[in-house]
């Protein structure tokens, strides 16, 4: 078992995509395993083949211990030095269907089984022999849970890191918040008019440049974007911001995107698809988990006005986005109908004060009425 | 394209976007975002997805009427995919 992060005690393995007797090349992926922070593909450095397979779906794994046993003896034309098999997180593309026996089970319905304690081998498939989220809805209004520990993505787990994070976070960070409701509306025209000339592909979500600008305004505010360890806080250099993003069936993940204010706009929206796609299919990458600076959480549409959210440690501060209203709002000693969004720095006392994240949100409500600038 | 044909092609774009999802069984007249929990980035690949299947150049004014599967279907029924 790979170690995906240095707070990795053990793994959970989710399903072997080999089986023994598989010859298996160098960057294959060989099994996916659930950690704290989502689902990894496990990738294998050596050719060689698959001789036996020491866990099976659902055991959980100290990090160091052998979960398979890759023989390099007896394949034609190849050279292997160790007949051990050494594996790593894999950067490779998704495979499109895992090849596991049985009623196909569908990702949203292990989640949900694994939510309320039903193991997804006992439930009934529906007439194409797909296990879905109706069959896991039906199954837990006939049966009683069982006693078995259901395989699969492991959300007691998920929730657990969440929780350490979040304690630890109350606990060592003393936490001061600046709020400020933003007019936003030059900065929508703006989006509204440049996604009118973009084709379908190319349109933006408002989060996409919103996430631009409030990195932009960070490279001007570097004490809201480094660590804080060992009573020492160290600036970034860039600002890799984390995204916290939800997962359907529950959890939050905030993956990074590296040097966001250093991208173009449209780098960006790649980058964010991307990270949001793997989010959904549930891979994503163990840099990708580890090196955030800032995070930024954003509510989004039809959701909730304010969010005073919690600094995820080591950084120093993270900033929540409500979502976009419409509201009466004097401008020019007038009132008129504005879209606004009330934007919260929360901010690490032991490295900044509330003055810091209010000369932020002021320059970022500045930028925001100049996003021809992006 | 005929219904069935167009309702293939919403339900294989919406598995695209969300290959959780895949196999899941679509109610035809629940709104993605109330049946699955979509986001506004689930539903924008969906409109790039469906916008790349079908060919056809979905306006931003237009993605109210794209809520439901039997929604998509019939707004591309209409735009004659």
């Amino acid at each position: 078992m790979p170690s995906l992060g240095a707070d990795m005690e053990q793994g959970t393995l989710v399903e072997w995509l080999k089986q023994p007797g598989d010859i298996i090349h160098r960057g294959d992926v060989l099994a996916v395993v659930e950690t704290q922070k989502g689902a990894i593909e496990i990738e294998v450095f050596n050719d060689g083949v698959l001789r036996d397979c020491r866990a099976s779906p659902g055991d959980r794994v100290p990090v160091g211990e052998v979960i398979a046993i890759l023989d390099g003896d007896d394949v034609s034309g190849m050279s292997i030095d160790k007949p051990s098999v050494s594996a790593v997180p894999s950067q490779a593309p998704v495979p499109d269907k895992p090849l596991s026996p049985g009623p196909r089970v569908t990702p949203a319905a292990r989640r949900l089984a694994q939510q309320i304690g039903l193991d997804v081998r006992n439930i009934a498939p529906d007439g194409s022999g797909v296990v879905g989220l109706r069959q896991v809805q039906a199954s837990s209004t006939e049966t009683s849970p069982p006693k078995v520990q259901p395989a699969g993505i492991d959300f007691k787990a998920m929730r657990a890191a969440i929780a350490a994070a979040m304690a630890r976070s109350n606990r060592e960070i003393p936490h001061y918040y600046v709020s400020s409701d933003i007019d936003v509306t030059v900065f929508m025209d703006w989006l509204a008019q440049e996604n009118a000339r973009r084709s379908v592909a190319d349109r933006l979500l408002y989060a996409v440049p919103l996430f631009r600008i409030l990195a932009g305004t960070l490279v001007d505010t570097p004490e809201l974007n480094g660590h804080y360890d060992q009573g020492t806080f160290s600036p970034a250099q860039t600002v890799n911001a984390g995204i916290a993003i939800a997962m359907r069936g529950g959890g939050l993940v905030a993956p990074s995107i590296q040097d966001v204010a250093g991208k173009s706009v449209d780098e960006l929206r790649i980058s964010l698809t991307d990270l949001v796609g793997r989010v959904r299919s549930g891979r994503l990458r163990s840099s990708e988990l580890s090196n955030a600076t800032v995070t930024f959480s954003n509510l989004g549409e039809r959701t909730a006005d304010t969010l005073m959210p919690i600094i995820y440690p080591p950084q120093v501060a993270i900033i929540g986005c409500g979502q976009i209203v419409r509201r009466p709002w004097v401008k020019d000693g007038e009132v008129h109908v504005r879209q606004i969004m009330s934007v919260t720095v929360a901010g690490d006392h032991r490295v900044s004060d509330g003055r810091s994240a209010a000369r932020f949100l002021s320059r970022f409500e500045k930028r925001l009425t100049k996003p021809e600038d992006l | 394209m005929n219904k069935p044909e167009l309702s293939e092609l919403v339900t294989r774009a919406l598995y695209a976007v969300a290959p959780d999802l895949e196999g899941e069984t679509i109610d035809p007249e629940t709104p993605f975002r109330d049946q699955f929990e979509f986001d506004s980035m689930d539903f924008l690949n969906f409109i790039i997805e469906l916008h790349q299947a079908s060919g056809e150049e979905i306006a931003e004014a237009d993605y109210p009427q794209l809520a439901s599967l039997n929604d998509c279907v019939s707004y591309l029924k209409q735009k004659n995919v």
